[in-house]
């Protein structure tokens, strides 16, 4: 036999698609659906599956801020509180702590004042925070010690670490107890410069001592960079911050400038979680960030969860921490909660999964075709797929469609605590300033941007038209009379409804553009709308932006740009109009009202106030109400406020977005929480359930590819005839 | 050709210079290092410090081209060019913006690439060539003109059509395998299957073509007419002599997309899922790390410079007459 027949020496090739057959045989014989893309161990697991489109870029607490970010290192890093996970409005109750921080004010002298003394003579806040006892980190090489008590990885070998390629590389772990030092290890972390926190500026000016603390550790980082070259560790514990004390193994104390109340929505942020100083100690070897090996990648918490597998590119997997001191599942929550099902686990230990599979989704429609195959627990809803998942009755209500109903999918909506404005650069010499003309522009603008039609079309129905700058659900939003905004709506029948558009062309020809037309100079009224987005899908919103200002007779041109020359104008104050929007990091109506407040100004201070509004009166008010307590009092102030804001019209409100999910059948403890990030120990799944259903919507149909490749053979059978002909004719 | 080899091998630093000059200015027109903090320190509260901070850090705070406040050579060396590029050339890709081992990254995620790209390429050759093979023996018959048609209509579908259309019908109607993901090991298989036949399928119309043109373009030559006359079947002297003779300009065209293999498909993996090297450089792009996308493009230059060098040298191999020199 020619060697190059025998089936040992087959090219390589050949013994690919051999093994590629081989293994798709396998996988057809397995018990599944032949299209799940997990592994069949995980079958009748108690696993969540969800996904992420983007890689996190930092897990570590002291940096990470962004929704995707918070997705993860929320389930694994414990802050001292967290939000109900039920009740609303919001709340703030216990998580790392034993109960609330014990607030005391004290004057300049540092003498305790009684809780309801004048802003005005609180000098400092000092927050004392209790630990719960007991609580253990999850096991980290970090903490691991050999038998003398020595830590076995904070000195390993070059060589050792240049063969390191992940965590896992390094078998022995160890744990130990959270105590109150690691939470003011970590607030030093947030001051220390070279890490960059984002909530670094703010802290500065609430925390006693933080910018002095943040002066002494960045000079003496550099000083050490220096001379040690790389990325050296400067342990900060032998730094002291003096505005945090820790007063003994699970009690430290906080002194803040002044009264800030909004502090304790940040205490329920994984910046303010534990760092055992072993972590830093162990991740700034050298060698290690090259091997990338760092606390932005493997982090170390003590929260129900850890992340098992970082694999960014393809997926992340949380699992459950086995040295998690246990909470309860919460034991009350609103009305209709318990007919809802929400609290049949009530009282239990969380969590109630073993671990969550996030994999690496970059596009809607496979992610859509997935959850609808059963294989993603959970989906929001694109605009794409949107009429294939919801309608709405003749009566406006909304619905899912018989197919979702079919396959037991759910719904849950809520009011985001986000805004989209369109804002007017107040320093534009035209739609901007003080002066009358300039107000009575805007709010005839005010009143041609319909909204609610943009919402209809561009939101497909997903927002509430805002009324002001502060959501639904947050403290100061009313309903009713004060609720809504009379130089833009009438109240009819209870309801708001948009002022007729006669109504804008007359404060327009107040303002002294009768037409869209400069009254003095007879020129046609021109206005600039900055934009980022340009694409094909961009098009027709900007279009219909552009017929709104239309119908008013101003000719609206657009500036597109990217995002970073979109930034620069609204950090220059170049640009005239523009559409931005917020997401609250607290439910605090100071997180919304900041945005409009005068120190905040982006052109001058390079705040978040990209409208560059400010009005004294405002400002006072602002100032007076951001240190109150919720009560009459303050809710009167930011009546004032708001009715200013509306007054002025620095933003066309714009809406408040509202978030559609749809989950299946199997997973329960669902309730919209927009506040709270570390809400995956309350799911429940029934993978019994989900194994049945998916293999009852995923069975394989193969016999549309065996008619192919008939036809296929059909087809070719004229061909082989012409070729056995021409094969068997004699040559012409 | 040793010398040869070494002659290209010079010529390729000046155009590998070009290269990275070319991307700094392209890069840096649109983004500025400022504009970069921002993206990386997120859109929240970032102060002035904050952005100078992660500048140094990183090297940003430097002048991009020219330092005026240096002297002598470090007008030239003090600069984020100089800085950022000279590594380059030892393939020290350094870390990336947001601290990661660039070269370890690319080590990892040419895998997932190379996994769809090498069956791609290969079963592709084989199906084309076969497909124009038979056209090519069936020509001026019906089944010559209605493959010209059926090929054309193909060409003319864009490439995510298939990737939509193919996703739609084997995994959302049929079953068949998973929409999207990857997994490691043997586990990836099922993950490849559809991409792998998309992309064969997607690109059987250009490349069926092509071959046709080249083999018809043979198959009336004097050797052909020779092989026929000594009696030999037509399926010999298709493959043996046409396939043979037309293996020239099929070289050229798959040889210099080798090394490119590497670097991966920007549409398939990011509708399969599939980490590869495509995705990180779009990513790169879509998160203003330039870092990655300075060594990615660098990376894609070399390869490409390999690409034609290695297609220079197969010519000698399947053809005896060509001498590099």
């Amino acid at each position: 036999m020619h060697k190059a027949d025998s089936p040992r020496s087959l090219p390589t090739p050949f013994r690919f698609f051999l093994l590629l057959l081989t293994g798709l045989l396998l996988t057809g014989c397995s018990e599944g659906p032949w299209n799940n893309p997990y592994r069949a161990s995980e079958s009748g697991r108690s696993i969540v599956y969800s996904s992420f489109s983007e890689r996190p870029k930092h897990l570590d607490p002291a940096r990470a801020y962004s929704s995707n970010e918070y997705g993860f290192i929320a389930q694994i890093y414990e802050p001292p509180l967290q939000y109900h996970f039920l009740k609303r409005p919001y709340q703030l109750v216990p998580l790392a702590a034993t109960g609330l921080p014990r607030v005391t004010y004290l004057d300049e002298s540092g003498r305790p004042l009684p809780d309801d003394a004048p802003v005005e003579q609180i000098a400092f806040s000092d927050y004392e925070i209790r630990l719960r006892p007991g609580m253990r980190y999850q096991p980290h090489p970090a903490l691991a010690r050999d038998g003398e008590g020595r830590y076995r990885y904070h000195r390993l070998d070059r060589a050792v670490i240049d063969r390191l390629n992940t965590l896992q590389d390094l078998p022995a772990t160890g744990t130990r107890e959270v105590v109150a030092d690691d939470f003011v290890y970590q607030i030093k972390r947030i001051a220390f410069p070279p890490l960059n926190s984002p909530i670094a500026g703010v802290m500065q000016e609430y925390i006693v001592g933080f910018g002095d603390f943040a002066e002494r550790t960045g000079a003496a980082y550099q000083a050490l960079k220096r001379k040690q070259g790389g990325k050296p560790w400067l342990d900060l514990r032998d730094y002291e911050l003096s505005g945090v004390k820790v007063l003994d193994r699970y009690r430290l104390r906080i002194r803040l400038k002044g009264k800030y109340p909004q502090f304790r929505y940040w205490l329920a942020m994984p910046f303010f979680a534990p760092m055992p100083w072993e972590a830093e100690r162990f991740y700034h070897q050298p060698g290690m960030e090259r091997r990338n090996i760092s606390l932005d990648w493997y982090p170390i918490g003590s929260g129900p969860f850890m992340l098992g597998e970082n694999n960014p590119n393809l997926r992340m997997v949380l699992e459950a921490n086995p040295n998690y001191h246990g909470e309860a599942y919460p034991e009350d929550g609103d009305p209709g909660d318990a007919e809802a099902g929400l609290l049949r686990d009530a009282g239990k230990r969380m969590p109630f999964i073993e671990k969550a599979v996030y994999s690496l989704e970059k596009e809607s429609i496979p992610y859509w075709n997935k959850f609808l195959q059963g294989y993603y627990d959970t989906s929001g809803i694109s605009s794409d797929s949107f009429d294939q998942a919801v309608q709405f009755s003749d009566q406006g209500d909304l619905a899912l469609t018989d197919a979702m109903q079919a396959k037991g999918i759910s719904l849950q909506t809520a009011v985001t605590a986000s805004v989209y404005y369109m804002g007017f650069n107040m320093l534009d010499p035209v739609v901007g300033g003080e002066s009358e003309r300039a107000r009575l522009l805007r709010r005839a603008i005010s009143i041609a941007m319909d909204f609610e039609e943009y919402i209809a079309i561009f939101n497909n129905g997903r927002g509430v038209a805002a009324q002001g700058p502060i959501p639904p659900g947050i403290f100061g939003n009313e309903e009713g009379r004060e609720g809504i905004n009379p130089y833009v709506y009438d109240l009819v029948d209870g309801r708001p409804r948009r002022k007729p558009l006669e109504e804008a062309r007359r404060l327009l020809a107040e303002a002294g553009y009768p037409g869209g037309r400069d009254r003095t100079t007879g020129k046609p009224l021109i206005l600039y709308y900055d934009t980022t987005s340009a694409g094909p899908d961009g098009k027709a919103r900007l279009n219909w932006i552009r017929k709104q200002f239309a119908k008013l007779g101003i000719q609206l041109v657009i500036r597109a740009s990217d995002y970073n020359r979109f930034q620069e104008k609204m950090r220059k104050g170049t640009g005239q109009i523009f559409m931005w929007g917020w997401n609250a990091d607290y439910p605090d109506p100071e997180n919304f009202l900041f945005l409009l407040y005068g120190p905040n100004g982006k052109v001058e201070h390079g705040g978040e106030n990209a409208a560059n509004y400010s009005n004294p009166e405002f400002d006072r008010l602002f100032v007076a109400m951001k240190n109150m307590e919720d009560g009459p009092r303050r809710l009167e102030i930011i009546r004032r406020m708001v009715r200013i804001l509306r007054r002025d019209a620095p933003w066309v409100w714009g809406f408040f977005p509202k978030s559609f999910a749809l989950y299946h059948a199997w997973y329960r403890n669902v309730k919209p929480n927009l506040m709270a990030n570390n809400t995956l120990k309350y799911r429940r799944v029934d993978p019994r359930l989900r194994d049945d259903l998916r293999r009852q919507w995923n069975p394989p149909i193969v016999w549309p590819i065996l008619l192919g490749l008939l036809l296929l053979v059909v087809s070719a059978i004229p061909a082989v005839r012409v070729y056995l002909r021409r094969e068997g004719s004699s040559a012409r | 050709m040793m010398a040869y080899i070494v002659r290209r091998v010079l010529y390729a630093i000046p155009i590998l210079i070009g290269v990275n000059v070319l991307t700094f200015l392209l890069f840096f027109v649109v983004n500025s290092p400022d504009d970069m903090a921002r993206m990386h320190l997120g859109m929240k509260r970032v102060t002035p410090e904050a952005i100078q901070t992660w500048k140094q850090e990183r090297g940003y705070d430097r002048p991009l081209l020219y330092n005026d406040a240096a002297e002598g050579v470090g007008r030239l060396t003090d600069t984020i060019f100089f800085q950022k590029s000279l590594k380059l050339f030892q393939f020290d890709f350094g870390s990336s913006d947001s601290g990661r081992d660039i070269g370890y990254d690319i080590s990892q995620r040419m895998w997932p690439s190379l996994a769809i790209a090498i069956p791609v390429l290969l079963v592709g050759l084989l199906v084309n060539i076969t497909y124009a093979l038979l056209i090519a023996f069936f020509r001026a018959t019906y089944i010559d003109f209605w493959s010209v048609v059926l090929l054309v209509a193909m060409m003319s579908i864009s490439g995510l059509f298939y990737i939509i259309g193919g996703q739609y019908l084997v995994s959302k109607l049929l079953h068949l395998v998973p929409i999207s993901g990857y997994d490691t090991g043997w586990a990836a298989a099922k993950f490849l299957v559809l991409p792998v036949v998309i992309g064969v399928v997607g690109g059987v119309g250009a490349g069926t073509r092509w071959y046709r043109t080249l083999f018809l373009e043979e198959i009336d030559k004097d050797y052909v007419r020779t092989a026929r006359a000594k009696g030999l079947s037509e399926p010999r002297v298709l493959f043996r002599h046409v396939l043979r003779n037309a293996l020239i300009p099929i070289l050229t065209g798959v040889v210099v997309v080798l090394p490119l293999l590497f670097m991966g498909s920007l549409i398939t993996e990011s509708f399969f899922g599939i980490p590869g090297l495509g995705s990180y450089t779009i990513d790169a792009i879509n998160s203003q790390d330039f870092a990655i996308v300075r060594a990615m493009v660098f990376l894609g230059s070399v390869l490409y410079i390999l690409g034609l060098l290695l297609t220079d040298i197969s010519y000698t191999l399947v053809d005896p007459r060509v001498r590099l020199s």
